[in-house]
């Protein structure tokens, strides 16, 4: 239908009115200019509504990274890319401490102000996750930047209750939590790793940029079934003999790799935090003591090596020594004339000095550095003690460190020093990380072969016949030695508190491994009779370490003792009887009588 | 349809041969969409803090269809019926506005909103139509009669409205007046020289906000510095919009509405994108630019230089509000609490924004020589 054209709207004289004429023109131009300003403002508009859709389409097809570059550095600052932390793992691949992706709770305070009440946030938080501090939550809000740890490595039951709540200025980050599935039993020798996951103590520290960095693996010569039942064992000693603290290693004599280390107490890394004091100590490593008789092997070592002394000689044992304020005497005494091996079959302090004598301090010395002594153990730790000697190395000196006394090493070097005396003489320094080639393994001639092959029969015979009978597991022809040291306190030594140990090589005839156990200040029980010595307190937990073990390797107890014994040397003095541990003098206080100033038995 | 013949003369069949229906379908499928958003974005909301899941809901279903009737009856009006309305609309509100400045509820350090009766009202989402029509009137009075000083009227009721939005503060409502006026005057034929001046004097007037505000200036800090972040709810907004992809994840899938205290408001979008994709988003922007520019299109036409200002004026506001939250949301802006019209969740805003859009449909509907003032007609 045709709309029908008003009548006043037809030309009339009214329309010539000037005034109206004005104003009609007026109103034309007006509506012109208007058109073509609005023609303007609609483009933009329409210019406007099509950047929002390409906006739109370039979000969802590229994602935030659509955004100009300058930006997204800007990002990249606070958002670093995690490489996962690599695995330690023992000598058969096994996991012994890996990474597990978990989720932390941060807060950026900048973002937050103006957003969300502090103390509304903290008490929000509060009511999912109980543990946190509220004034700390409160004062890292109020705080001046980007970026505050709230909550580190929650669980996904946390993750969602937090993000339930809502709270801006609130945001997760991806992080790793490290797992160790053993827990204690390998403690010091992983070490731990702090809450933003660098590694702060043992093998975690030592391989920081390896497994932090590079997220690669790491291999270790450890082995867990024996790392487990040395564990074991030491948790057993520790107890049964109300010790301070133990430690242990196992060591292959012919690569150097340690199988097997631990030491008591212990902490889980799990919780780093029970790490804190003796805990976190590694006794193995980072502790240092005066070993007592087990260096006795060393000095008869040295002795048949440079020849000042031959399996034949023998050595006047019957009167204590007495030099300057000292009196060195036998626990075991004999009183009489002593051969080299019933010296350390016997462990007579005196025969022993007096050998000593015989190959002199600056040989001594030498020897002592060749099976790495005087220096810190070059294993792949953190944790390393380094040794305490005499500065003026006097007679007195060379004397009283010939059975262990004056000299204090760690646990690892006296088990890295035994096992090239059985070895063959070869000296390889200690290792934590598993040897490539067991076929060529490096190392230096320390001593002969021959007097290597003497230090064999000499400790199967301590074992067989001598103070180390605890450890004698039939069938594995266990040699070793034991040694018994009383404690320095202050300016003297305290009778009742000792390091025992006892340091066993199986098979004597072939040896494969050394096994160490140190006691720290045992306590003598009803069943040895009171007494805390190394033969009776460390050789049964080495002898059980050993016959443990020894399956493991595929070494099965020989019991039909066609096993070719090793006779060593011709005794001055054919002994009646080994010495009867029975027989031991306690006085009436149940101390055991020793010497004036250092026994060792 | 055929409920109305061209012949029948009452109210309602005069209403729907002159309608813009194309508009009015627009508007509703916009409403229509806000209404299934709403249902979809605010029980998350409403559940974290603490109200009943479906309080939102249960609101917006009523502030809605209260304001589609509103909106209706308002386009029923003529040009001087709007007219009339927006004066004693924009008196009432301008007035509200200096009570909020004495008896105003303070939330989040501004106070904006009116408590009457239960609920809170925020008088200057009704200034902004009311002073579009009351603006374009005293422009076109300018143009047309001689003895009206209508610019003059103009720019002084401009600094009072903008200067009690500042006293406030209301940075952002500010803004949208300022730009809707700005528009209205360039259309009405501001000299060039003039409209450079203004838009220098709107930059200046940036500045001195920023250096004026706090929450402005830190604001736009973060914008252009976005180090540690752009901002949690644009960080999260962006990411729902990458999360949703082309289809989205579903209805009640997305997981933004969980995290953004004002998912059902200015960052709705953000949910459309997550649950329902790229293709929702772009029909809703679509709605939108086809709303602007059809009321652009049907006063180019018009011969009524009032009509022209004001719908300009109009949708110019109702665009702005759009254009703002979008960009927004996807951080082409700073961020800007704005709502969405007809999307989000607001009742003052819905109302305001319901009342404004029957003022375009009022101004727009086909009046006799309205549509024959371009290309021909009787002069």
């Amino acid at each position: 239908m045709k709309r029908a054209i008003p009548l006043q709207q037809e030309i009339s004289f009214d329309a010539l009115d000037p005034q109206r004429i004005r104003m009609e023109s007026a109103r034309k131009k007006a509506l012109d200019l208007g058109r073509t300003r609005l023609l303007v403002t609609g483009v933009m508009f329409a210019l406007a509504f099509s950047v929002l859709g390409a906006r739109l389409v370039d979000l969802s097809r590229h994602g935030k990274e659509g955004v100009p570059k300058w930006r997204t550095a800007a990002q990249a600052e606070i958002a670093p890319h995690v490489v996962a932390r690599g695995n330690v793992l023992d000598r058969d691949g096994l996991i012994l401490a890996t990474s597990l992706p978990t989720q932390s709770l941060y807060v950026d305070p900048l973002e937050a102000y103006g957003a969300v009440d502090p103390v509304e946030a903290a008490d929000q938080l509060i009511s999912v996750l109980p543990n946190l501090n509220r004034e700390q939550i409160i004062e890292r809000m109020n705080k001046q930047g980007h970026f505050e740890w709230v909550a580190r490595n929650l669980t996904p039951e946390q993750v969602w209750a937090v993000n339930r709540l809502g709270l801006p200025g609130f945001g997760f980050r991806d992080e790793e939590r490290r797992v160790y599935p053993f827990g204690p039993t390998f403690a010091h020798v992983l070490g731990y790793t702090d809450t933003d996951g660098r590694g702060i103590s043992g093998i975690e520290q030592e391989f920081e940029h390896r497994l932090g960095a590079e997220g690669e693996p790491v291999t270790l010569s450890l082995d867990l079934r024996v790392q487990a039942i040395l564990h074991d064992e030491l948790i057993r000693t520790k107890a049964n003999f109300e010790a301070l603290g133990t430690a242990g290693v196992v060591m292959d004599v012919n690569t150097g790799e340690i199988l097997a280390m631990a030491s008591l107490p212990d902490f889980d890394p799990n919780q780093p935090g029970s790490a804190r004091g003796e805990s976190g100590f590694n006794r193995a490593t980072k502790g240092v003591y005066e070993m007592g008789s087990t260096f006795k092997l060393f000095t008869t070592a040295m002795a048949l090596d440079s020849g000042a002394a031959s399996l034949t000689d023998g050595y006047d044992a019957t009167n204590p020594i007495q030099i300057a304020r000292f009196t060195i005497t036998d626990f075991h005494g004999k009183k009489r004339w002593l051969s080299v091996p019933e010296i350390l079959t016997y462990s007579s302090n005196i025969g022993t000095a007096k050998m000593a004598l015989d190959v002199g301090a600056t040989r001594q010395k030498d020897y002592l550095a060749r099976f790495g002594l005087l220096e810190a153990s070059k294993v792949e730790l953190p944790e390393v003690g380094g040794p305490l000697y005499p500065a003026r190395w006097s007679d007195i000196s060379t004397m009283t460190i010939a059975y262990g006394h004056g000299i204090a090493v760690s646990p690892l070097q006296l088990v890295t020093g035994v096992s090239a005396l059985v070895n063959g003489g070869v000296m390889r320094q200690p290792t934590l990380i598993k040897v490539a080639d067991p076929d060529q393994p490096r190392g230096t001639q320390v001593i002969s072969e021959k007097t290597s092959a003497s230090m064999r029969a000499l400790m199967r015979k301590v074992v067989r016949d001598g103070t180390g009978e605890a450890a004698n597991i039939p069938g594995y022809l266990v040699g070793g030695k034991t040694g018994t040291a009383d404690k320095q306190v202050g300016g003297g030594y305290d009778k009742n508190a000792r390091i025992s140990s006892f340091i066993g090589v199986f098979p004597m005839t072939a040896p494969r491994y050394v096994v160490l156990v140190v006691v720290d200040e045992p306590k003598g029980t009803k069943e040895t009779f009171g007494y805390a010595t190394g033969g009776w307190v460390a050789a049964p937990a080495v002898g059980n370490v050993i016959s443990r073990i020894g399956p493991l390797f595929g070494l099965a107890p020989d019991q039909s003792s066609a096993v070719a014994e090793i006779e060593v040397g011709h005794p001055m003095y054919l002994p009646e009887a080994k010495a009867p541990r029975s027989t031991a003098r306690i006085d009436g206080n149940g101390n055991v009588v020793g010497s004036i100033s250092d026994v060792a038995y | 349809m055929s409920t109305f013949t061209r012949t029948d003369t009452s109210l309602l069949s005069r209403w729907w041969w002159t309608i813009d229906r194309w508009t009015l379908t627009a508007v509703m499928a916009i409403a229509g969409l806000g209404a299934i958003l709403v249902l979809a974005a605010s029980p998350a909301v409403a559940h974290r803090i603490g109200l009943e899941n479906f309080h939102f809901v249960h609101r917006h279903f009523i502030f809605l269809p209260l304001g589609l009737l509103l909106m209706l009856g308002v386009s029923m009006m003529t040009p001087r019926g709007v007219r009339r309305l927006a004066l004693v609309m924009f008196v009432g509100a301008l007035l509200a506005m200096v009570l909020v400045l004495f008896i105003g509820v303070e939330t989040k350090g501004a106070t904006r909103w009116l408590s009457v009766a239960g609920f809170s009202l925020q008088p200057s989402e009704f200034i902004k139509p009311s002073f579009a029509v009351v603006a374009a009137w005293m422009f076109s009075a300018q143009k047309l009669d001689d003895d009206v000083p209508g610019y003059a009227i103009a720019i002084g009721l401009f600094v009072l409205v903008s200067g009690l939005l500042l006293l406030q503060p209301d940075f952002g409502m500010a803004i949208v007046i300022s730009c809707v006026w700005a528009v209205q005057f360039f259309i009405a034929g501001l000299p060039l020289v003039l409209v450079g001046a203004i838009a220098l004097l709107f930059i200046l007037g940036g500045f001195g906000a920023y250096l004026t505000f706090d929450h402005v200036r830190l604001r736009i800090d973060r914008f252009l510095d976005p180090v540690g972040g752009k901002g949690y709810q644009v960080e999260r907004s962006l990411d729902a919009f990458v999360n949703g992809g082309l289809l989205g994840r579903g209805p009640g899938e997305g997981r933004v509405k969980e995290v953004l205290p004002d998912a059902h408001t200015d960052f709705i979008l953000a949910v459309a994108g997550e649950e329902f994709g790229l293709l929702l988003c772009l029909l809703i922007v679509a709605l939108f630019a086809f709303v602007v520019m059809r009321g652009f299109s049907r006063v180019f036409r018009d011969s009524d230089f009032f009509v022209m200002v004001a719908v300009a004026g109009l949708l110019t506001q109702f665009a702005l509000q759009a254009i703002i939250n979008i960009a927004s949301t996807t951080n082409l802006v700073p961020p800007k609490g704005m709502t969405l019209p007809f999307i989000s969740y607001g009742g003052s805003s819905t109302l305001a924004l319901a009342l404004g859009m029957g003022m375009v449909l009022a101004l727009t509907r086909v009046r006799p020589g309205s549509n024959s003032g371009y290309g021909g007609g009787y002069r």
